[in-house]
This record gives structure tokens, sequence and C-alpha cells, in this order.
């Protein structure tokens, strides 16, 4: 029973995974391309890591549930850390939002001087 | 007391990670110890040295740190957290799947009355992993510059109503 859930758990996880890397491709820009990368990726991993997690205490491994545990706890942390590093460093490194962006309230605080286009870069 | 509050939770990730104890250590005539001595006594060690040199990067207020009344506010959180990241995350697949992409982003401004830099910082994650939204910058402690995947709303109260409110009910109360 634990086996078909950690199997249906690593599934899905793979799934998002794999969406969030079709949204990598299609997005336009460097926002919305770490919005998808961020959150699929997120997911997808954790619900991998709750697949390791339910095997590991049901098939005897508790250290290795609980390791994986761990890493739940890390990555919730540290991948919206590292996006919004991402999305702030290529603002002020002047790579633009693309075409069909409708509000820029950012620029008024922070102004681009040099536009770069991210296709080039 | 800090340094202490730095120990135990170090000792006790430590241990999370090294799991010193393993049942099959034990003879069959029942002499010998489960307990791997040897990665306990490293552990105290390694925790000792983590006290002592990352006092200052870890928190202000130790005495806060078990205060049950915020762990029950952290439970409670996590189900409301992992529902939001759950929708996010359908929003974000059905948006890339979708032929015409319907999606319309801009960065827009909102403001938290979160006083604590912790809090702040459980904030902007929590709205890079919850629907559509993604913090790019934090300034003067409670401005936070929001890059929305699909914008309702470029007024500063109304996005503020719509991104934050819905963490900050908790928010508050664990990082008081």
């Amino acid at each position: 029973m634990s086996e078909i859930i950690t199997a249906i758990l690593i599934t899905v996880g793979v799934l998002f995974n794999l969406f969030g890397c079709i949204g990598l491709v299609r997005f336009p820009d460097v926002y919305t391309r770490l919005q998808a990368a961020t959150k699929c990726v997120t997911l997808g991993t954790c619900l991998t890591l709750i697949g390791v997690v339910i095997y590991g205490f049901s098939g005897g491994h508790g250290a290795m549930g609980l390791k994986a545990l761990l890493c739940i706890g890390f990555l919730i942390i540290t991948a919206p850390t590292a996006a919004h590093a991402l999305a702030r460093g290529a603002y002020k490194y002047g790579v633009k939002l693309k075409e069909p962006t409708v509000v820029d309230l950012y620029q008024d605080i922070s102004p681009q001087q040099t536009s770069i286009d991210d296709e080039e870069t | 007391m800090r340094r202490v509050a730095i120990f135990i939770v170090s000792f006790i990730v430590w241990c999370a990670l090294v799991w010193p104890y393993n049942s099959a250590n034990i003879a069959p005539d029942g002499t010998g110890t489960a307990w791997d001595l040897q990665s306990i006594v490293l552990g105290l060690f390694v925790a000792f040295l983590t006290a002592l040199l990352f006092k200052e990067a870890f928190t202000t207020q130790p005495k806060n740190m078990f205060s049950p009344l915020r762990i029950l506010w952290l439970l409670l959180y996590l189900p409301v957290f992992l529902y939001y990241c759950i929708r996010a995350n359908l929003q974000v697949v059905y948006l890339v799947l979708h032929p015409d992409m319907p999606i319309k982003p801009g960065i827009v401004k909102v403001k938290t009355k979160l006083k604590t830099e912790s809090g702040v910082t459980a904030l902007a994650n929590s709205i890079t992993l919850t629907p559509g939204t993604l913090t790019v910058d934090v300034v003067n402690g409670n401005e936070l510059y929001v890059h929305w995947l699909v914008v309702e709303s470029a007024d500063e109260d109304k996005a503020t109503e719509i991104i934050v409110s819905r963490f900050e009910f908790f928010l508050e109360k664990i990082f008081v």
C-alpha cells in the first residue's frame, strides 16, 4: 500500500517538475520564467521527497525518511530566497520585462539605465 | 542564552541527519549499545562550535523561540500555506499548458504591517511560493515589490489585500 502511495507521489512530483520546465521554455521573460521554475519545481521536488519519507518510514529506513523531511524544510526556505535574489539581480542588471507586461511600479524606485535584451545575453 | 538556543537546535539537526541509533549494533547476546557514541560526541562538539561562531546570525530573542503559542500558530499556518502552494502550482500548470498563455505580468507594490525581519522574510517567501506572485525587492522594511503573473489590480491597497492579507493574519502571530 505504502509503495503505491510512494509511486503516485513521485510520479506527480516529476510531472510538476516537467510542467515547470515547459513553463521555463514557453514564458516570455526572466521573471515569468522564474515564477514557473520556483513554484512547480519546489512543489514537485517536495512531493518526490514526501514519497521518499513515506517509503522510508514504512519500510524501516527511518533515518532516510528523516533526512528527506529535513530536505523539504531546507528547500521551502531556500528556493524562494534564491528566486527573489535572481529576480532582483536581473532587474538591477537591466533585464527588461517583456511584451504582455501591464504595469511596472518598481521602475519608480529602481530605474533601469541600461536596457539589455535577455535573448542576446 | 542565544548561544544555548543555537546549541540545542544545531544538535537536534545533527542528530536528525546522523541518526546515532541503530538497533543492529546490539550483539545477539544483549551486550553492546545501540547508541553511536562517537557521532554523539562529535555532534556536541560541532553544535558547540556553531553556537560559538554564529551567535549573531541566528536569532535575537531566544526566549520566544520555544513559545508553544507560536509553534501552535505555525502548525495552523502550514495547511493554509500548503493549500495556496498547491493552488499556485495548478494555476501555473494551467497557464503553461494553455495554448494562448493568458498571462498579464507586472510588478506591483504592496505594504505589510509586519515589524520583525524574520516575519517579512517569511512573508516574502510565502508570497513567492503562492499563486502567481514573486517578491522582487523589499524596501524600507515594509514595502514589497511583487512580480505578479496575472495582475488583478495595480492599486497599492487592493493588491495588498489580495496578496498580503491572506498570510499576514498568521504571520503576525508567529513572528511577534
